[in-house]
């Protein structure tokens, strides 16, 4: 029997639809990505506490005017030298492992980091030494606690402790040696006018972040052959790794990153 | 018996492709109003600040935007405004929302959400910092600062 073959269907013009639809949705979705500079809010304050004040020393003050001009600590600044200026504070003191040739670098323009003439490093911020025989000690004495505590609450707590000094253990073994740390109270205060442009804010913001960026770079490129970015990616995909769960922790350790934004003051400000 | 073909060179006569404009107007016409259903409008201009330090959420579901900008129809004034979803807000209504729109993730997500603030460059800082305050009270304290990405300040172009 003969029976009528069926024509094939002429699909040339297959292309030209899905390359409509294609420029369709090239047009239509919005392509800014959400990426942004992340940052975690304070909790709120109760109006009744009074927010212990830092040492001087131990923070780098960044105030913007609502010309969008800044002040660093005591100093005008342009944003450019923003970054080198609040890496030298992160690494004022940094001796130890933590040599990096800091010299008579400018800190804000009128101060100049301070050299103690017998030791060679720098008075401010006073980084704290962290050293082997100390954290061991620390960690017996908390084990021993911790096997006599009697209550649940004590418990919690005691391990806690524990915890943040065994940190501190594996971030020594893990950099080959005693560290020094900044202290609890060193940050990194930025002060912002009503008036200053919401630009001008974020390149201080990005300015700060990338100085604490680039250092965490530099000392987890010397020790683990990877980028502090690369660490952290890394460990995005795979949460299970200890080790690298670690190197970021160590890496955190020397630089915390501690950038506070001060609580917002009333109406224009001269400054 | 057999009928036979005079060669093989008469084929089938080329199909009608008039009606293949249609189909593909048919096909714009439905994205175009699917689309529009999904994305929220845009009621105030913002041009964002460039940053190099930029961080991506991956898990887009957690993001929940706050516009501010000049509005873009003129009519509503020329002092920058905050945009919730479709809404005209003001900094008041922001603890509410946050609230309303914390329920909208399931319960082990709650704590996750992050709020992206989507600021025009030219805003002044008062109506940011204010909205960061309210933010603050309703305990949204996750925070992106939305921006687009350039090189790192004294790197090579």
């Amino acid at each position: 029997m003969a029976r009528r073959e069926l024509a094939e269907i002429n699909a040339g013009s297959m292309a030209d639809i899905a390359f409509l639809l294609l420029i369709f949705w090239l047009v239509t979705t919005t392509i800014d990505s959400d990426e942004g500079i992340k940052r975690q809010l304070p909790p709120p304050v109760p109006p009744d506490i009074d927010v212990p004040q830092a040492k001087e020393q131990n923070v780098f003050n960044v105030k913007v005017n609502f010309l969008d001009q800044l002040l660093v600590e005591g100093g005008p600044l342009d944003i450019e030298d923003l970054k080198n200026s609040a890496k030298s504070f992160l690494i004022a003191t940094g001796d130890g492992i933590m040599s990096h040739p800091v010299g008579r670098e400018v800190v804000g323009r009128n101060r100049e980091i301070e050299i103690d003439s017998e030791t060679g490093n720098a008075k401010f911020p006073e980084r704290l030494w962290v050293r082997k025989a100390d954290v061991k000690m620390r960690i017996a004495e908390y084990e021993a606690f911790l096997a006599a505590a009697d209550t649940e609450n004590k418990k919690k707590n005691y391990t806690k402790v524990l915890d943040s000094w065994k940190e501190k253990l594996t971030t020594i073994e893990l950099l080959g040696g005693d560290y020094k740390e900044l202290p609890p109270s060193a940050l990194i205060s930025m002060q912002n006018d009503n008036n200053t442009t919401y630009n001008t804010y974020l390149q201080v913001q990005n300015e700060l972040q990338t100085a604490v960026n680039e250092l965490r770079d530099e000392l987890a490129l010397e020790k683990f052959g990877r980028t502090y970015k690369e660490l952290e990616d890394l460990y995005d995909r795979n949460a299970d790794d200890i080790d690298l769960l670690n190197q970021i922790t160590a890496v955190r350790s020397v630089y915390p990153q501690r950038i506070s934004e001060a609580e917002p003051r009333e109406g224009s400000s001269y400054y | 018996m057999g009928k036979f073909r005079k060669g093989n060179k008469r084929g089938m006569g080329a199909i009608s492709t008039a009606s293949l404009p249609d189909i593909v107007f048919m096909l714009l016409f439905f994205f175009m109003v699917a689309t529009v259903l999904r994305t929220e409008e845009e009621k105030v201009r913002v041009i964002r600040p460039e940053a190099s330090e930029l961080y991506k959420i991956e898990k887009k579901h957690l993001i929940r935007y706050i516009n501010i900008g000049v509005p873009m129809d003129k009519r509503y004034g020329t002092e920058p405004v905050i945009q919730l979803n479709d809404a005209f807000s003001s900094l008041s209504d922001i603890q509410e929302w946050i609230a309303k729109e914390r329920l909208t993730l399931a319960e082990a997500e709650q704590s996750k959400m992050w709020v992206s603030l989507k600021v025009d460059q030219e805003t002044k800082m008062g109506i940011v910092t204010g909205a960061k305050q309210e933010l603050r009270k309703a305990s949204a304290l996750k925070v992106l600062y939305s921006a687009a990405s350039r090189k790192r300040t004294g790197e090579a172009e």
